[in-house]
């Protein structure tokens, strides 16, 4: 111990070998994990399959047939009595509102100010997002065709 | 700048309309009379040419959002950013275009 390692002191005389080895100071935040790199990497995904579900969507419900003039209770009891259409319609709805949700948390993050008005607005963000996936998840679960007494469904008219 | 400012704007209008969409798809689980009334108004040429706003936003969004995503991912996506922004309105306006001629007969006619 003779000689002395030799310093460069940046940090208040800390030998750069200490420095390097290890901080002083935390550079990571443990608090939140990796949620906003998660969260980015969400948009990228769900927005890739969300281009293919809403312009299938767009496609099948306003440029064929009829487009807007078609849609009725009928039109939607059709196409609810396939599996296809409800798994199509059920990950578009998960994935859409997540999406979205996602997208304007990032915008009250952007514009707002005080933490009191950041806080209500989030949480009216997330009370809309809870009410619209557990009411749409229910209605394309539950949805029952045969209430319309003029069905022509073949599983309304067998029963 | 001006894409990014459209994209939020369109993106928010999106979110607006997936939450007054799923609330009017839930009338299946009333009625189909109260279904069709509110699909009725959807008929409309004045809520016919806001649906045409609609797609409109969902067409830019979208194209955009790939945009975004190769400038992220893809090596040349920097450089290639406002190239990749004419590739967006040329795509927007293939799409929209006839889609605007359908739809506008289809309210309309």
């Amino acid at each position: 111990m003779s000689t002395p390692v030799p310093t460069s002191s940046t940090d208040r005389g800390r030998p750069v070998t200490e420095l390097t080895t290890r901080s002083p100071y935390q550079r990571t935040s443990r608090a939140r994990g990796n949620f906003e790199l998660w969260s980015w990497l969400f948009m990228r995904g769900s927005g890739v399959v969300l281009l293919v579900l809403v312009f299938g969507h767009l496609f099948v419900n306003l440029m064929l047939g009829e487009g807007i003039k078609a849609i009725n209770f009928a039109f939607v009891a059709g196409k609810w009595s396939s599996p296809f259409w409800q798994t199509w319609d059920l990950v578009m709805l998960w994935l859409a509102e997540l999406h979205g949700v996602n997208g304007v948390r990032t915008i009250i993050n952007d514009y707002t100010e005080r933490d009191s008005t950041r806080l209500i607005l989030k949480s009216l963000l997330a009370l809309s997002a809870v009410l619209t996936l557990v009411l749409g998840t229910l209605v394309i679960f539950t949805f029952d065709p045969c209430i319309d007494p003029a069905s022509t469904l073949s599983q309304c008219k067998a029963q | 700048m001006w894409t990014w400012v459209a994209h939020r704007i369109s993106g928010v209008l999106i979110f607006l309309f997936l939450f007054a969409h799923v609330l009017d798809t839930a009338l299946v689980r009333v009625s189909p009379d109260a279904y069709n009334s509110i699909m009725h108004t959807y008929k409309t040429p004045i809520v016919g040419l806001g649906e045409l706003g609609l797609v409109a936003a969902v067409i830019f969004h979208a194209f955009n959002g790939i945009r975004l995503i190769l400038v992220d991912f893809w090596s040349r996506g920097t450089r290639l950013q406002r190239q990749m922004g004419w590739a967006v309105v040329a795509l927007f306006v293939i799409l929209f275009v006839p889609f605007a001629i359908r739809h506008l007969i289809n309210v309309f006619a």
